[in-house]
């Protein structure tokens, strides 16, 4: 029934049927980011769960690396992910890296580049509930070798979850607005490698709790913040990896990144700072930050629902 | 040559961008969310950062036993689209449950409640 039909019938009842069946075939079900009432940003050193059309451009970090000789690394990097299916994306990813070692000319080049797809398997509007499955693909050998890309694959079937507390009793008002997203991986090297130089297989592990400002003040308590503060959504990343065979008795790397990100209606800009998780990590604080598009807003006309299917 | 495909190009994009969508979120609302009021309200205003689509905007006003209380009388004001009210009876003290979907004129869905109490 078109929307123009509509228009003839007289009755309330079923004009608010017509427009409510218009409404469904026009609305593009899986917008980005809504579990429920929570609306989740996505987080910039671990991936959400949600399928969507978005494109991260760019994201710039910066940190050294342990050395010898300690490096600075300054990388730049875009992805892009589309909604080609009712709840699953594709994603494709590049960077492009600038290495400082003292004394010597910089080294530049791309990073490996990565694809992956993900499908939202269960989502629960009730308790803001939202998980999903992918499976990352690191393309071994399309980036610049003499950067430390590996020349081999690796392949990484992983779940991710996304959970709001708005479900908590009105008697804990304060961490309604409490989020979690995170992500759980098995990271599988194309190659073993060599004796001397394993490539383990690698537990990839990543969370992200967040306090945001928006649910505050939408469901819980207007507390006066305006433009841009109101946007705002504190949160602190934890990106993880634990070596798991090959004889490779290492400690888990990864860094803890506390930030923020303001969202708007269009986009969201997030920054930083990236803190090694140990010693075997490193040793200095490096920042990131991102500007990143939901594209299913900003053009509807090509990323407003799924380029196949509805 | 090059100007006819920069015009084109730019042309394309303004097709491409000249329609933006976006969710409906709430700017502020009256009662306060969260609030505490001492006089009775005689209605429930949301001021939404969207325009909405009237048929399928709707506020719900809730008592403590989770009875409906507003009027049922939900309008959009003329003067500006993007604010959503009811009217309500005179209430009496305790705390009520503001329920809200909102559909902003390009379709786009959001869900939200808060309460205020009236002491």
């Amino acid at each position: 029934m078109s929307f123009h039909s509509c228009s003839l019938l007289k009755s309330a009842e079923l004009w608010s049927a017509c427009a409510a069946a218009w409404i469904a075939a026009c609305v593009p079900a899986f917008a980005h980011g809504f579990a429920g009432d929570r609306f989740f940003p996505a987080t910039i050193t671990t991936d959400d769960p949600f399928a969507a059309s978005e494109m991260s451009l760019p994201t710039f970090s910066e940190i050294r690396q342990p050395g010898p000789p300690p490096v600075k690394v300054f990388d730049i990097s875009t992805d892009l992910s589309v909604l080609v299916l009712p709840r699953t994306a594709l994603t494709i990813g590049d960077g492009y890296s600038i290495q400082k070692v003292a004394n010597q000319n910089a080294r530049t080049g791309f990073d490996n580049a990565t694809l992956s797809g993900l499908y939202e398997f269960f989502e629960n509007d009730k308790h803001e509930t939202i998980t999903s499955i992918g499976l990352i693909w690191d393309i071994g050998g399309s980036g610049r070798k003499s950067l430390g890309n590996p020349s081999f694959s690796t392949w990484t079937p992983t779940f991710y979850f996304g959970k709001g507390f708005g479900d908590l009793p009105d008697s804990l008002p304060f961490l309604r607005p409490f989020a979690i997203t995170g992500t759980l991986g098995l990271g599988i090297p194309s190659s073993s490698g060599t004796q001397s130089s394993p490539n383990p297989d690698t537990l990839q592990w990543g969370f992200a709790l967040e306090y945001s400002l928006i649910y505050l003040q939408q469901h819980i308590k207007d507390i006066g913040l305006k433009a841009p503060f109101g946007g705002l959504i504190p949160l602190v990343e934890f990106s993880m990896s634990t070596p798991l065979n090959r004889g490779v008795d290492e400690l888990t790397t990864g860094t803890i990144n506390p930030g923020v990100i303001w969202s708007g209606q269009y986009y969201q800009v997030g920054v930083e700072a990236i803190i090694p998780v140990n010693a075997h990590t490193g040793h200095n604080v490096g920042v990131i930050a991102q500007v990143h598009f939901y594209l299913d807003d900003l053009l509807p006309k090509i990323f407003g629902k799924p380029l196949f299917g509805r | 040559m090059k100007a006819a495909t920069k015009s084109l190009f730019i042309a394309c994009m303004l097709f491409l961008i000249e329609e933006c969508w976006a969710h409906a979120f709430v700017d502020h609302a009256e009662p306060a969310v969260g609030s505490q009021i001492q006089a009775a309200p005689t209605q429930v205003k949301i001021w939404f950062t969207e325009k909405l689509e009237p048929a399928l905007s709707k506020i719900q006003v809730f008592d403590s036993s989770g009875l409906e209380v507003d009027k049922r009388d939900v309008k959009i004001d003329q003067s500006n689209a993007a604010l959503l009210t009811v009217s309500l009876p005179k209430l009496k003290p305790g705390k009520y449950k503001v329920v809200w979907p909102a559909v902003s004129v390009d379709t786009h869905v959001t869900t939200g409640n808060f309460t205020f109490e009236l002491v």
